[in-house]
């Protein structure tokens, strides 16, 4: 108080806006609050929170997490069998990695349902999609969430043993991230779908493409990601619902690789003429990418970084860095945005995938000021597009210079979601997204932005609270 | 009649909208009863209470409960509607800046900013007051039912962090010569202020204004400061913050009377400083008030006085004491008793330790030792003291210095019973309280009169010539209307003792 009594007043006044009259005309100098309720409105949650607000363990612990995050160097490693590259669906296991946080198969939503019965028959376990299902039924077939493998997987997210992986290494931890290949639009089992045409090309997808792909990526020149990921941001993607421009940059560097091969042309062409196809080629090694920069981040004791945000169609998932393999869960919110003509919002599977890793690391909603188009599917303007990266910044711990948005005037993606942050501001984090239809193998009906649910920052935030009440 | 709701999800709004837009449905005919409010559970129980239907808790949810005919149901509705999100929504500007959500969000913005104003609802109002001393700034909590355990907790965090938290439940501060809350505009000068007592400090620093003097600083508290539970961890800091404050050379402390143990620990570091302090625990004996540079004082006015006294050196002229006992001829004997009708707590307090000091004893809301509650609070029997802002008086209203109708209402009522010998009340100025004080109590007073109530009506103007109410116009108009204006709340209790005590003596 003595030092007040020294300085120009300068009140920040939260709650009766009549307040701030008076102390204007008293000469003083007030800044209001659009307060409303944090937390959610629980009062014993909210100071829990306010307990932890510049907590010295909390904001030591969120620096180091943060530089590892941005001192992460995403490289693309290598396409190779996920059975011989992830140690949990090697030496015959029967397992398949879902999307989101964990889920027993009668929970399941039905994309999820339908792409594993698909991945079951890929994999030759079953012969029929029936004969899957009740394989799945069974015990006989382990799931467990793409995030408890490294890996991350969009939609479905589905990663059977017998199917090729992005193999995304950070040149500074050495850690690896994994992602499944991108199938295109229209019939595929990352919606659900698992007729035959869906299986024929998952087993072209993991003979000849990926003979040609893994060439050319064992051939590469130049396998950073983060410098193409930061072009493909000036170029109008935000890298997660857009990836034309990206995809178009990777591309290029396949091109130049194929072209020092001796490969069968026909085998190339065919090849070059998918990805090409494919505005969407880029997506999953986006995702690998921005995985291997949150794990870089997790595991720092105390911190509030959430490292994952991912849904399984039913529950939206969240982890921090600071309370290891616990999952917060909460129904997933809906999604605002443009349907294909024919469907509505009654047909929309509820949020779904592993893609919201792009959101986590800074990019997709975080990184929408690049990508104006975007804000389309929800009858947006591009001031939108900006206001949302704008508003992104009040929940994140600071901006990553390796991502600059020209919108901002080059200023960095906001990054580093702040648990605290978001429960105390009730700005969720935003997230662009495809949109699946309910009914496995319909495919995809639409695109939008959703949120984050606030729940799961309730919980993850508690959870830190007992961390810190528990440390000596 | 028909009950009628809607639920909004997630639309919050702060109580003063909420009150708005409920006393604008109401105004529709037809409506018999209707809240609109948050679905906190005391909220959703008190409609359950009400008659207006069962609701899930919800805090996060905004109800519109209605009861009344179907087609001012309807209207109600339309009409909530649009008072609701006229405020509420207008289409977010995308290049409009975000609205600040947080301290921390406001902290990012204003990086100067020292002093957090809290007046959130009390269930949330500790926690913003943590992360406002978690982010450096002196904090007053102006919300009250926060509770002890948090106020507690929230005294000894800023008490570590050389910050000072005024509250909850401070109503009054001047800091830097600027009004926070409700206070009254006075000139800045050498008296700085500590004190429990929201219209206490009203009346100190309005009194120290009048004399020519001003006002330091002027910090509260909040009432439950001198508690044994927080044992007066503000008023001490306060104190100390005064002690070393160049531009400070006298001291008041008010409050009331602080348990033993926190009395000797305020009074023990108040004697150990260089500048004159001047106390009023009220109701208290002023003559234990000892030792060092301490002064005691009886009433709020005579703290001023003192105060001013001590900084000038000389002296302050106090006007002669007017005779009552001539005032009384136009009453008849049977009328024995005075009805204090106060919009400030403490005036009611300090009206009746003056008048039990005079030997008149009787009933109030909000006791002094010796008087009794009321069986009744709508019924005034005998000598009554009513504190218009108490709990039983403002639930779900305002309060009577921001809307004087119910007190007004009171006083017409008070006036009516033949047995009223003085009308005893408190008109409080300055930045918070109504911008038209008066007008609802003349009309109150001249029904009194035409209905040929004889009863003599005591007022107290609280406020300076520099509020932006017009003080000299409302005395003039109070005085034009019948009324005897005191200079002082404790005057104006003086006076009605005076009145009582010859009305004792013609009856006896």
């Amino acid at each position: 108080m003595k030092a007040l009594f020294s300085q120009p007043l300068h009140v920040v006044n939260a709650g009766l806006r009549g307040f701030a009259d008076n102390i204007t005309s008293a000469g003083g100098t007030v800044t209001n609050l659009d307060w409303q309720p944090p937390a959610g409105a629980d009062a014993a949650l909210g100071w829990q929170l306010a307990n932890l607000l510049r907590d010295p363990r909390i904001e030591e612990a969120n620096r180091t997490a943060y530089a590892r995050y941005l001192a992460a160097q995403p490289r693309l490693f290598d396409v190779i069998l996920a059975r011989d590259a992830m140690p949990g669906l090697g030496g015959g296991q029967r397992r398949i990695l879902h999307s989101g946080p964990p889920i027993a198969w009668a929970d399941m939503c039905g994309p999820q349902q339908g792409a594993i019965a698909g991945a079951i028959v890929y994999e030759g376990w079953a012969d029929t999609i029936e004969a899957a299902e009740a394989l799945a039924a069974s015990d006989a077939v382990a799931f467990d969430p793409c995030h408890h493998h490294s890996a991350v997987g969009p939609m479905a997210g589905i990663i059977s043993p017998s199917m090729p992986v992005w193999v995304v290494e950070d040149g500074e931890t050495g850690k690896y991230a994994f992602s499944n290949l991108n199938e295109g639009l229209g019939k595929v089992l990352r919606f659900g779908a698992n007729s035959p045409e869906v299986i024929d090309r998952l087993r072209w997808l993991s003979g000849e493409f990926f003979a040609v792909m893994q060439a050319a990526v064992r051939g590469l020149e130049d396998r950073n990601l983060k410098p193409l990921m930061a072009q493909a941001l000036h170029m109008g993607d935000e890298v997660h619902n857009r990836n034309a421009a990206a995809s178009c940059l990777m591309f290029k560097r396949l091109v130049l690789s194929l072209g020092r091969l001796e490969l069968d042309r026909a085998m190339v062409n065919r090849a070059l003429a998918f990805v090409a196809a494919n505005d969407h080629f880029f997506l999953n090694i986006s995702m690998a990418a921005s995985k291997v920069m949150m794990d870089a981040a997790h595991g720092e004791p105390h911190s509030s970084l959430v490292t994952v945000m991912a849904r399984n169609g039913v529950n939206f998932g969240i982890r921090l860095s600071g309370t290891g393999e616990m999952w917060f869960q909460a129904p997933a919110n809906p999604v605002n945005g443009l349907y294909f003509p024919g469907y509505s919002i009654a047909d929309a599977a509820a949020d779904l995938g592993d893609s919201a890793i792009t959101e986590t690391a800074g990019l997709g909603g975080f990184a929408m000021a690049a990508s104006p188009a975007i804000v389309q599917f929800v009858g947006g303007t591009p001031a939108d597009a900006v206001a949302n990266s704008r508003r992104m910044l009040n929940i994140t711990l600071g901006a990553n210079p390796a991502f600059t948005l020209p919108a901002l005037n080059f200023g960095g993606t906001p990054a580093g979601i702040d648990a605290r942050a978001v429960l105390d501001t009730g700005i969720l984090p935003v997230i662009n997204t495809g949109i699946a239809h309910r009914k496995a193998g319909v495919g995809q009906i639409g695109a939008g932005i959703t949120t984050a649910p606030l729940e799961c920052f309730a919980g993850a935030v508690a959870a830190l609270a007992g961390t810190l009440e528990a440390a000596p | 009649m028909t009950l009628q709701s809607r639920t909004y999800p997630n639309l919050y709004k702060d109580s003063v909208t909420l009150m708005t837009v409920s006393a604008q449905i109401m105004a529709i005919p037809g409506i018999a009863a209707a809240s609109v409010a948050m679905a906190s559970a005391s909220n959703v129980e008190n409609l359950g209470l009400a008659g207006l239907g069962c609701f899930a808790v919800r805090p996060n949810d905004l109800i519109v409960a209605l009861d009344g005919t179907e087609a001012a149901c309807a209207e109600a509705l339309i009409r909530a509607d649009s008072l609701l999100k006229a405020s509420a929504s207008a289409a977010p500007d995308a290049s409009a800046p975000e609205p600040l959500r947080s301290l921390s969000m406001a902290v990012a913005c204003a990086p100067a900013a020292n002093l957090a104003l809290i007046s959130v609802p009390g269930d949330y109002a500790a926690a913003e007051a943590m992360k406002a001393l978690r982010l450096g700034m002196d904090v007053m909590i102006f919300s009250d039912n926060v509770p002890v355990a948090a106020e507690r907790a929230l005294k000894e965090f800023a008490e570590m962090k050389g910050l000072m938290v005024m509250g909850p439940d401070c109503g009054t501060a001047i800091v830097n010569g600027v009004s926070l809350g409700f206070a009254n505009v006075v000139r800045r000068g050498a008296v700085g202020v500590v004190g429990a007592s929201g219209t206490g400090m009203q009346e100190l620093t309005v009194r120290i204004h009048q004399h020519g003097a001003g006002i330091s600083q002027a910090l509260g508290t909040g009432g439950h400061d001198l508690s044994e539970a927080i044992g007066g961890i503000s008023m001490l800091q306060g104190l100390d913050a005064l002690a070393d404050d160049p531009a400070t050379e006298v001291i008041v402390l008010v409050s009331k009377p602080p348990s033993a143990a926190v009395a000797d620990r305020v009074l023990g570091r108040a004697r150990g400083c260089a500048k004159p302090v001047v106390v009023i625990f009220l109701g208290a004996d002023p003559a234990a008030v000892t030792g060092g540079n301490l002064y005691g004082a009886a009433t709020l006015a005579a703290a001023a006085d003192r105060a001013v006294a001590l900084l000038n050196g000389t002296d302050v002229a106090v006007p002669a004491v007017r005779d009552m006992a001539v005032m009384t001829r136009t009453l008849n004997p049977t009328q024995r008793h005075v009805r204090g009708v106060f919009c400030g707590g403490t005036f009611c307090f300090e009206a009746q330790l003056v008048l039990a000091a005079a030997g008149h004893r009787g009933q109030s809301n909000a006791p002094v030792e010796g008087n009794a509650l009321p069986n009744d609070i709508a019924q005034s029997t005998g000598n009554s003291f009513l504190d218009m802002g108490d709990d039983a008086f403002t639930q779900g209203r305002p309060h009577p210095m921001i809307d004087p109708s119910l007190r007004n209402a009171r006083i017409r009522t008070e006036a009516a019973d033949p047995g009223a010998a003085v009308v005893l009340f408190d008109v409080v100025l300055g930045y918070g309280a109504s911008a038209d004080p008066v007008s609802g109590l003349l009309s109150a007073i001249a029904e009194a009169k035409g209905r040929g109530s004889n009863a003599i009506f005591i007022g107290h103007v609280c406020g300076t010539d520099a509020d932006p109410q017009d003080r000299v116009a409302i005395v003039q108009a109070l005085e034009h209307a019948g009324v005897l204006v005191a200079g002082s709340n404790a005057e104006a209790a003086a006076w009605s003792a005076a009145i009582l005590t010859a009305q004792m003596g013609d009856g006896a």
